[in-house]
């Protein structure tokens, strides 16, 4: 059987197709051209194609960003590039007080069609400026959507859907999954794939048809592979059974299509590589227990990485970042308590 | 040569006579912005808001130079950048009021104005960026068509600012900052918080420049006419510095400047300048003016408050 897809293959012919598709789409980042393709290479073969709609920048985030801007407020579909997420920050004001706030705050819808690819994560040992998970920051701007690239779902059709809804995005890319193989129900031994939600809003991975599950496991695309090594641990180890759901989306957090199964599982686990603090993981919690804490059977669980700065040496970074064990740790802690 | 000082018609010089549509656009802009200042001062206006008294030949100006198909860009000191544009004093002072017939339903505010291709935002140097993709999707899909953008002096203390005109240059496209170099950032003194100057700044991204000291609204026009239609037809950017005198306060009642720098910025106002020279076409169109104002005043304030239908729109529905 032929294996599946890598990750960063997927992504990059999401916006070949985009590009295919669409003369109104753009690409704008710095080092983009070929033969280099971007920092990850995820705009390989772009630029050769379509010279005229791929920009490559000065570095100058808080400027390309706002040429996006430009580009969408006359109508064109955009997709700026970060090469790393961290710098997404020197883009905040075009992010946060342009392109969110001028989809309302003219007084009627101004449709901006914009995402913003932010490649995150640490385990790489790039150090404290280039391993970041900035997700958390970017929460809670209205008119800013968050999203995140994951195992299971095709990067095409979270694209389509982040240019429909015609309001800024962010993409958040874990650089860890570029490398790896998408998720395909079939390929592993223990674990099944599927998808809730209308559109497929919540990727799973569960080890067998269990209607109750000991744990719901909630993660980020990026940490979905250390979660669900620690639910294969558990299942081959005690037969702890763990449902692993993936959102692609990060915000605003869309409970409906998991409420159900969150009410029959015993524990609930929120997994994200984010440092301590201010935390999607709460934001998530939050909303769950609005929804959902006369029918809880526990205290919702956190799990993300130290509160520190992301350190280089690799045995340093290990004591930081977020780990598989961490996320075993964790469900076995709920089950003892 | 990328940089001029334009100085026919200087302050000195007695203005031409204008047209009286370009100089009952001018009073309009002056009494709309006066009478701001009485409604703040009546407490009838909320929030804050900033005048360009005293900068209004500025966009009068530019106004005969640039058509629908331009985009405008601007900023917190706006009023008179959207009334060259669309002469629509009720729905901006409905704007301002929160009122039924606001250009924005209320919600944008003083600073925070988009209509058709003219848009204003409060943050400096913001637009800068924004004005380039513009600049760059015109120059492709409408040559001919320009972006401009208005800054102060002081909005060049962004980074924004220099990140914007070196893409400018580099990507070849038409895009017009109009600089109104009023000498003051809020209350700081441009020597305070300028090193250099304006020009040199352009010069290092070889973007051309051109500095105007006339406060003449035909002469400024015909001076810079020929660099605005470059900026078209070669989408060549252009810096173009207007030395300019804000006889306001920055926005109410907070102006720092000694009584003898005041008394010099108002005798350089063209308010007094043409009704001294013209005082039977100006008495004529200032009382009209000031009348229209009144009505529109009374009108504004009598209607009901704005509505804004569908508040946050897209994060209610999953």
């Amino acid at each position: 059987m032929p294996r599946s897809e890598r990750i960063v293959e997927n992504l990059n012919a999401a916006l070949h197709r985009l590009f295919a598709e669409d003369e109104l789409v753009y690409l704008i980042g710095e080092d983009l051209l070929d033969p280099y393709g971007g920092a990850f290479k995820v705009a390989k073969g772009l630029s050769s194609k379509y010279p005229d709609r791929v920009l490559t920048t000065p570095l100058s985030e808080s400027g390309f960003v706002g040429v996006a801007n430009g580009l969408a407020l006359c109508g064109n579909k955009v997709v700026t590039e970060i090469m790393f997420g961290d710098f997404a920050l020197l883009s905040f004001d075009q992010l946060c007080n342009f392109a969110a706030k001028s989809v309302t705050m003219y007084g009627s819808r101004l449709p901006l069609r914009l995402v913003v690819r932010c490649p995150v994560g640490g385990h790489r040992g790039y150090g404290p400026t280039h391993s970041q998970s900035v997700q958390k920051h970017f929460i809670g701007v209205p008119n800013l959507w968050l999203y995140e690239m994951t195992p299971l779902h095709d990067n095409g059709a979270v694209f389509a859907e982040m240019l429909a809804r015609e309001e800024p995005c962010v993409f958040f890319e874990d650089k860890t999954l570029y490398g790896q193989r998408r998720w395909v129900d079939g390929d592993d031994d223990v674990f099944r794939f599927d998808f809730l939600g209308e559109r497929g809003q919540y990727g799973r991975a569960t080890p067998e048809d269990v209607d109750r599950p000991d744990c719901v496991v909630i993660a980020t695309g990026g940490t979905a592979p250390l979660a669900l090594e620690a639910a294969r641990r558990l299942f081959l180890e005690s037969e702890i059974a763990c449902h692993v759901l993936v959102p692609y989306r990060l915000y605003p957090f869309d409970i409906d299509p998991i409420s159900s199964l969150l009410e029959r599982a015993d524990h609930i686990v929120v997994v994200e590589e984010s440092v301590a603090g201010g935390t999607w993981g709460a934001e998530v919690a939050q909303h769950i227990y609005g929804r959902l804490w006369d029918r809880l059977n526990d205290r919702i669980r956190l799990v993300h990485s130290a509160p520190s700065i992301i350190p280089t040496a690799p045995h340093l970074e290990r004591q930081v970042l977020v780990q598989s064990e961490s996320v075993y740790a964790t469900v076995r802690e709920a089950i003892r308590d | 040569m990328l940089t001029s000082e334009l100085r026919p018609g200087g302050r000195e010089t007695a203005p031409t006579r204008l047209d009286d549509d370009d100089l009952e656009l001018l009073l309009l802009i002056r009494h709309f912005e006066r009478n701001l200042l009485d409604l703040f001062s009546a407490g009838k206006l909320n929030g804050t808001t900033h005048t360009c008294i005293g900068q209004e030949y500025v966009p009068v100006a530019l106004a005969r130079l640039l058509d629908d198909r331009d985009y405008v860009f601007s900023n917190h000191r706006g009023h008179g950048h959207y009334l060259s544009r669309f002469r629509d004093p009720a729905g901006l002072l409905a704007e301002i009021m929160g009122r039924d017939g606001a250009v924005c339903h209320g919600v944008g505010g003083s600073q925070h104005i988009f209509r058709e291709r003219f848009l204003s935002t409060g943050v400096q140097g913001e637009s800068l960026p924004v004005a380039v993709g513009v600049a760059l999707h015109l120059k492709r899909h409408e040559p001919g068509a320009l972006a401009a953008v208005f800054v102060g002096d002081g909005t060049w203390g962004e980074g924004s600012v220099y990140e914007a005109l070196n893409m400018a240059r580099l990507w070849q496209v038409p895009l017009l900052v109009v600089v109104e170099h009023n000498e003051i950032a809020q209350s700081t003194p441009t020597t305070l918080q300028m090193a250099g100057t304006i020009a040199a700044r352009a010069a290092a991204f070889g973007v051309e420049h051109r500095r105007v000291e006339s406060a003449d609204v035909n002469a400024i026009r015909g001076l810079v006419a020929p660099a605005v239609e470059r900026v078209r037809q070669a989408n060549r950017p252009l810096v173009l510095e207007f030395a300019t005198t804000r006889i306001g306060p920055h926005s109410k009642g907070d102006d720092t400047r000694t009584e003898e720098e005041l008394r010099s910025v108002r005798a350089r106002d063209w308010y007094l300048a043409y009704q001294k020279v013209f005082p039977d076409q100006f008495a004529r169109l200032d009382t009209r003016q000031r009348e229209a104002i009144e009505r529109i005043t009374r009108d504004v304030d009598a209607r009901t408050p704005s509505r804004w239908e569908g508040s946050c729109p897209g994060q209610s529905e999953s």
